[in-house]
């Protein structure tokens, strides 16, 4: 059973071979950038990598789809249809993955929820019980960005702002890129908190991709002692061949 | 002014204080004749004058496709069926009961929370994590508890056209064959809901009384819940006192 002891989140350490890195930051923080490189490098390495991206369960999917084309999602229902689609994803990918001893590489984790659900109106300590069947990550990272760099990268595309997206369903401006910037607002002011409650590590994500990038690989090589690669790789530090 | 409470959680938006209406909950074992009694039930009370409506497990509009489609082919995990069937409870909840509520409806549930943490239970979900889940769940001015033992239940179901993949907890398996794992699961669930039926406090009524004699206890004890004196004005009382 998924469900662990703790009353909360955190209570779940990864008691599996594999190994769990996460990626977390408001959009347009580069996380996913630096997440495709990472597993470049570690199936470079000869390691199994699986990815699993936050609400991509295809089961849950369709309802959600519903949820957000009929626009009747509220913060309640929003909030707990996304955790059975990471439940779905828990028990069909993440842990069976980590049993089979491979590298999960998840895009977004139970920290977004955190962020998200509470911007919404969710009670804090409800959502975080909520999720407390999740395996703990063996790494967290947190792509801190300061908000305007984050809304340049994301609204210099003239993107056409979802819904939900744009947290037009809180009523913060009847203007989508207005609503947009006053929800990431406050979408990374719930990360800052996030990130000191459970200690995620914090990457500055406005240094070269390249810089964050040997920052990424430091942090991750000790956690790969001890796992089973596919094939030898003439694995030589000096190059950045990661280290098993 | 007579309002609700929550069993201790939030629904963003929402103040249960400010709620009027009724919210009676029939839970009962599988094929108690709930809803035989849901009928009779409404039929006395529209006859008093109230107006009522009503709901059950898996009807929402959000969520009831997506868990149909779920079942079929039995491919989500238990965590993430009990929040798929948190997300339909809690979309019902606002969009259903709710606003039936605010309108000084009395609202007739078909099952409510108990018997989704019964089988969750059964499943083996960790109670305290599903109670936490329904905390925001709106606590009912009644719960009338329909029961039968597995023995009474059995030529029921028989009669009824056999049993059913579900209602057997197929999905876990209990046994060799249907009939095993019906029963065994069976008892399970009743187990659990004879164990909540302490915690909250269930009005139990035997399921193996003739459906008239049941229907009149229940009706009996409706009518009085809904003449209880109202600490404030009633904007939403009987068009007529008379009795059927």
């Amino acid at each position: 059973m998924l469900s662990g002891l703790s009353t909360t989140f955190g209570g779940m350490r990864n008691p599996y071979p594999g190994r769990l890195f996460i990626v977390e930051g408001i959009d347009g923080s580069g996380k996913s950038t630096q997440m495709s490189l990472l597993a470049q490098w570690l199936r470079a390495g000869g390691y199994t990598v699986v990815f699993s991206e936050w609400n991509s369960s295809p089961i849950v999917k369709s309802t959600t789809s519903r949820g957000k084309k009929k626009q009747i999602l509220t913060p309640l229902t929003f909030s707990l249809i996304h955790a059975t689609d990471f439940a779905d994803r828990v028990e069909r990918e993440i842990v069976p993955s980590l049993k089979a001893g491979a590298i999960v590489l998840a895009d977004r984790y139970v920290y977004t929820a955190f962020a998200r659900d509470v911007v919404r109106g969710v009670d804090p300590a409800w959502v975080r019980s909520l999720y407390r069947f999740a395996v703990v990550p063996d790494l967290a990272f947190y792509f801190r960005t300061p908000l305007e760099v984050g809304l340049r990268r994301i609204l210099s595309g003239r993107p056409k702002l979802k819904y939900y997206e744009a947290g037009m369903d809180i009523s913060l401006s009847t203007d989508a890129i207005d609503s947009y910037r006053k929800f990431q607002a406050r979408i990374l002011e719930q990360y800052e908190q996030i990130s000191a409650e459970y200690g995620l590590f914090v990457m500055d994500a406005v240094q070269p991709v390249e810089e964050q990038q040997k920052i990424l690989r430091d942090a991750v090589r000790p956690y790969l002692s001890g796992l089973r690669r596919r094939r030898s790789v003439s694995a030589d530090p000096r190059t950045g061949a990661p280290a098993g | 002014m007579r309002g609700f409470e929550t069993y201790g959680g939030v629904i963003p938006n929402v103040s249960p204080e400010e709620l009027t209406g009724w919210l009676i909950v029939i839970e009962g074992t599988d094929g108690a004749g709930r809803s035989t009694q849901i009928e009779l039930l409404r039929g006395y009370l529209e006859r008093l004058g109230y107006a009522v409506a009503e709901t059950g497990l898996s009807r929402s509009d959000l969520a009831s496709r997506g868990i149909r489609r779920a079942k079929q082919g039995n491919i989500l995990g238990s965590d993430a069926f009990n929040l798929f069937y948190a997300t339909d409870f809690a979309d019902r909840l606002e969009r259903q009961i709710i606003p039936a509520l605010r309108a000084g409806f009395v609202m007739l549930t078909d099952r409510y929370i108990y018997s989704l943490i019964a089988r969750a239970i059964v499943r083996g979900a960790d109670p305290s994590w599903i109670k936490q889940a329904y905390s925001f769940a709106l606590r009912p001015d009644a719960v009338f508890y329909l029961r039968l033992s597995v023995p009474d239940l059995v030529p029921r179901v028989l009669a009824r056209g056999g049993f059913d993949y579900w209602e057997s907890g197929g999905d876990l398996p209990l046994g060799n064959d249907l009939y095993d794992c019906f029963i065994n699961y069976q008892d399970r669930v009743i187990a659990q809901l004879d164990a909540l039926s302490e915690e909250y406090r269930f009005d139990t009524l035997p399921g193996v009384d003739s459906i008239e004699s049941i229907s009149e206890q229940l009706c009996t004890r409706v009518r009085d819940i809904l003449r209880r004196p109202r600490l404030g004005p009633s904007l939403n009382g009987p068009v007529s006192d008379r009795e059927p």
